[in-house]
């Protein structure tokens, strides 16, 4: 297999690098080690679309931020995923913190970030009356919003692949030899050759990198736990609550999701693992009597699942984005934390630039169709518009997952959309089957039976998230 | 739109029960919703025996159980609509279903049974720490991955919680040929049937762990083992007690949520301690017209005990279709002492019937007597041999009792040492 262009990494940031390349006539490959793409930090982190006001000005990770807060708009309507401008406020809980507002502030104006302001707790309360007793004034940035980050990566790689690009799934990268103009990958599904190799391997970015000698890479992964409560929760808080960052990251934050659940975290832990995702009690201790200073009323009686994620922070303090010193045509995009989701269609934008710059004299594609056609959503639907779906399709009267009111029909979408769900997990992130309160108690073995009829294999060879995640054996006795 | 007498939300034994009663009384247009392809609810993978001592005076299975319930709700002009969803019921008892054969649903009741019975507890509600490995799973899962489907979810298996499920799933899980390695149960007692301790566990050499629980989960794609701990009053691990224990399964008995979304929907006042509607003795919810019977109303032990209630419900479904034994002065019902809950929380004095209350105790009691008192006087004293959380008790309130009681009488039931 040859391509101008391999991505390794289907994250939020792959996933879109890949959709914006395939606005071009290149031959695209997306390479993911995972059964799906959204399997890495994308799909366990805040789900913030930052203002931009945190980071350092001047640095990728401002300047990135503040143009991916315009672009995400552009992308979410073309994708047709919701994005949600609800505003954050960083809470000072003391007066001594209220210069550590002004110099957000200041820091903001910098980057270029409209419409911050400090509001003290009179106004605070008001707009965010469950805020806890100690908040003096908070910092209100109305330029932030909520997106769902799988969701988002999801879509976009749909719209890639819609558009020609291939998503080659449980493709890891073991090894790359470099050619006079191009380069040899060593996978797991065998020899893939690349003219330009693009490198968005998350917490594995900077191994992926030292497999063509460039080891200017330190990733060191911080562990983050969170709570997902149930959508009774889901007002807790109007717009997401931060609290004043530390070094160590934005701090633990309080926000509702688009889909009117309410998430709490994360905590802070560096650790040597990347793929360690286990939560400790240490660090859900820390995430719950943290949010309970922005939220007194947040109540774990109401968790619906804990779970954690890595960020890939790296040494260096800021995004690494460009050619390898080792070789030019090797595109590091690494250090992707935090504002990583905010700057994901900006960095998209950023790479795809130094690809066609590489590539000198290329195309643009004229049938490229940017739009992805929205999923269809029975819950969100009126009784009307229920009642004409189910007739002129059978299977969207059948509700598979009750909490989430998710039929059979939303379910056989999404495993024949493009790099459609091939796992429990997939269809979840999808469709959010199973993701209710019962956390797929009652669908879960719905959602093996309908996969399984789908992809016309056996029951039992359909796994959670791909690998050894078998959920049944043997036949019984 | 279509018009029903009586629609029953649910097909499991709770709603055939009610809607079998209602059927009796002479109640005309009936219609039972049932999300399954088939009637019998949960029953149908409970495939031991057990079920039936009390109504039927004999020892059947759950499908078997289920069997008698759905032969008889064929013998009527009952309707019913199988792998059919409700999707709401309105504050006017317009409920509205879905299914693939005859698409959007709109039936106007007089009256409704709600019959949706409950669901376990997840993982996510018990916060362990560790990773989300598949193999954990509620021990229902397992046992519709065993009893329906014919597969085996897994070969060494650790059991959190003494649930019933958990312990009948103990035993079958053994019997399919899996290890299961212990029972963990965070509580000094086990939250299930005696007998299911002794026939699930004591009968295969099981052991059962009291106050200890898994405070993690290990292994990245399939579990890989846990670590369980001991707890102390409070219970929190204890620091030193940690045992790290191989396992590809961890199946959760910990509890069950009666579901009460629909309920919440028509803003119906549930309890906080049974997670069910608050009811009268004819379980009427508060709002008119609506019932509730079964494990969507209060998570019962016994099967048994759920086709006695709905039967009730369904009689006053049909009271309430024919215009009968409307009004009245309701008092409350109250658990003091020990009584965590009582179920119905309010009777009507004017009723003629004697009333069962039901109940369940916060701990376990040996040799104590059950207290039932009005407006100071102990209207009756029961020494019992053994009370405990796991099994529901009832005590019976007669007509002559209520006669004596005025609008501001209240009944309170308590537990004396």
């Amino acid at each position: 297999m040859k391509y101008d262009v391999a991505v390794i990494g289907a994250g939020v940031v792959g996933s879109l690098i890949t959709r914006e390349l395939s606005k071009y006539n290149i031959k695209v490959a997306l390479l993911e080690r995972a059964n799906d793409c959204a399997m890495g930090a994308t799909k366990a982190n805040s789900a913030i679309v930052h203002a931009g006001f945190d980071a350092k000005p001047g640095s990728l990770k401002a300047k990135l931020n503040v143009r991916g807060v315009e672009l995400m708009k552009v992308a979410c309507e073309e994708l047709n995923v919701p994005l949600k401008n609800i505003g954050a406020f960083v809470v000072a809980f003391s007066e001594e913190e209220i210069p550590h507002l002004q110099e957000l502030l200041e820091r903001g104006k910098e980057n270029g970030v409209p419409g911050l302001e400090i509001v003290y707790r009179d106004e605070l309360v008001k707009r965010e009356p469950n805020i806890g007793d100690t908040a003096v004034a908070a910092l209100w940035a109305p330029t932030s919003s909520i997106v769902c980050p799988y969701e988002l990566t999801i879509a976009g790689l749909e719209n890639a692949v819609t558009n020609g690009a291939e998503f080659l799934r449980n493709c890891e990268v073991k090894a790359i030899k470099q050619n006079n103009d191009s380069f040899t990958l060593e996978t797991t599904l065998g020899e893939i050759e690349a003219g330009i190799v693009i490198n968005a391997a998350g917490v594995h970015s900077g191994k992926v990198a030292e497999m063509i000698g460039d080891t200017s890479i330190e990733i060191k992964p911080r562990r983050g736990d969170y709570y997902l409560l149930d959508k009774s929760q889901g007002a807790l808080a109007f717009s997401t609550i931060f609290q004043c960052p530390t070094k160590m990251g934005k701090g633990v934050l309080v926000s509702p999701t688009v889909d009117g659940n309410l998430i709490v975290g994360p905590s802070a832990i560096e650790h040597d693992d990347g793929d360690n995702v286990e939560t400790t009690a240490e660090g859900l201790e820390t995430v719950y009597t943290s949010a309970i200073k922005s939220i007194p009323a947040v109540s774990l009686r109401n968790a619906i699942t804990s779970f954690s994620g890595n960020r890939a922070h790296c040494t260096a303090d800021d995004f690494i984005i460009g050619s390898s010193e080792k070789n030019k045509n090797f595109i590091n995009v690494a250090g992707i934390e935090s504002p990583g989701l905010s700057s994901a269609p900006a960095i998209a934008e950023m790479v795809t630039g130094i690809v066609t710059e590489l590539l000198g004299d290329v195309e643009k594609k004229s049938a490229f169709n940017p739009l992805r056609p929205a999923p269809v959503r029975f819950r969100e639907m009126t009784s009307t518009q229920r009642a004409k779906l189910v007739e002129k399709n059978k299977a969207y009267g059948r509700i598979i997952c009750r909490c989430e009111t998710i039929t059979e029909g939303e379910i056989i979408d999404a495993i024949h959309a493009p790099a459609g769900a091939r796992d429990v997990d997939g269809v979840k992130r999808r469709t959010r089957a199973g993701m209710g309160r019962c956390q797929g108690g009652f669908c879960g073995s719905k959602v093996v039976e309908i996969l399984a009829r789908e992809l016309n294999v056996p029951v039992n060879t359909i796994t959670k998230f791909g690998g050894k995640s078998d959920i049944m054996y043997d036949k019984t006795k | 739109m279509l018009n029903y007498d009586l629609v029953v939300v649910g097909g499991g034994p709770a709603g055939m029960a009610a809607a079998l009663q209602a059927k009796e009384e002479g109640v005309e247009k009936i219609v039972i919703l049932e999300r399954a392809e088939t009637l019998g609810g949960i029953l149908e993978q409970c495939i031991h025996t057990g079920f039936g001592l009390h109504y039927f005076g004999e020892e059947l299975s759950g499908p078997e159980y289920a069997g008698r319930f759905i032969a008889e709700v064929e013998k009527t002009d009952i309707d019913v609509y199988t792998d059919t969803m409700v999707l709401d019921v309105s504050k006017e008892n317009v409920v509205t279903a879905v299914n693939n054969k005859d698409g959007l649903i709109q039936i106007k009741a007089i009256a409704v049974v709600l019959a949706m019975g409950c669901r376990e507890r997840p993982r996510g509600a018990l916060s362990i720490a560790g990773s989300r490995p598949a193999g954990v799973m509620t021990a229902g899962t397992a046992q519709k991955y065993v009893n329906i489907d014919g597969y085996m979810p897994g070969k060494k298996v650790v059991i959190l919680g003494s649930g019933d499920i958990g312990l009948i799933m103990a035993r079958r899980m053994t019997l399919e040929g899996a290890e299961v390695k212990v029972v963990c149960e965070l509580m000094p007692y086990s939250g299930g049937l005696k007998r299911n301790i002794v026939q699930c566990l004591d009968d295969f050499g099981i052991p059962l762990r009291l106050s200890c629980t898994v405070i993690a989960t290990h292994g990245k794609e399939r579990l890989e083992g846990v670590t369980i701990a001991n707890v102390d009053e409070k219970l929190k691990p204890i620091p030193g007690t940690e045992q790290y224990i191989e396992c590809d399964t961890l199946l959760l008995s910990v509890g069950l949520i009666p579901e009460n979304e629909l309920s919440n929907g028509v803003g119906i006042e549930l309890d906080r301690v049974t997670g069910g509607p608050v009811v009268d003795e004819y379980r009427e919810t508060l709002h008119k017209g609506i019932f509730a019977c079964g494990n969507v109303l209060q998570v019962h032990d016994l099967v048994d005990y759920v086709t006695e209630e709905s039967k009730i419900a369904g009689k006053g479904a049909a009271n309430y279709i024919f215009g009968k034994k409307q009004g009245g002065t309701f008092i409350n019902t109250k658990g003091i002492n020990g009584v965590r809950y009582i179920v119905p929380q309010r009777v009507n004095i004017e009723n003629e019937e004697d009333v069962k209350l039901y109940f369940r105790v916060g701990q376990v009691y040996k040799g104590a007597k059950v207290v039932v008192e009005c407006d100071g006087n102990i209207l009756s004293s029961k020494k019992k041999v053994m009370l405990a959380p796991g099994e529901m008790e009832n005590v019976k309130i007669t007509p002559e009792m209520l006669k004596n009681m005025n609008e501001n009488s209240e009944i309170t039931v308590r537990i004396e040492e």
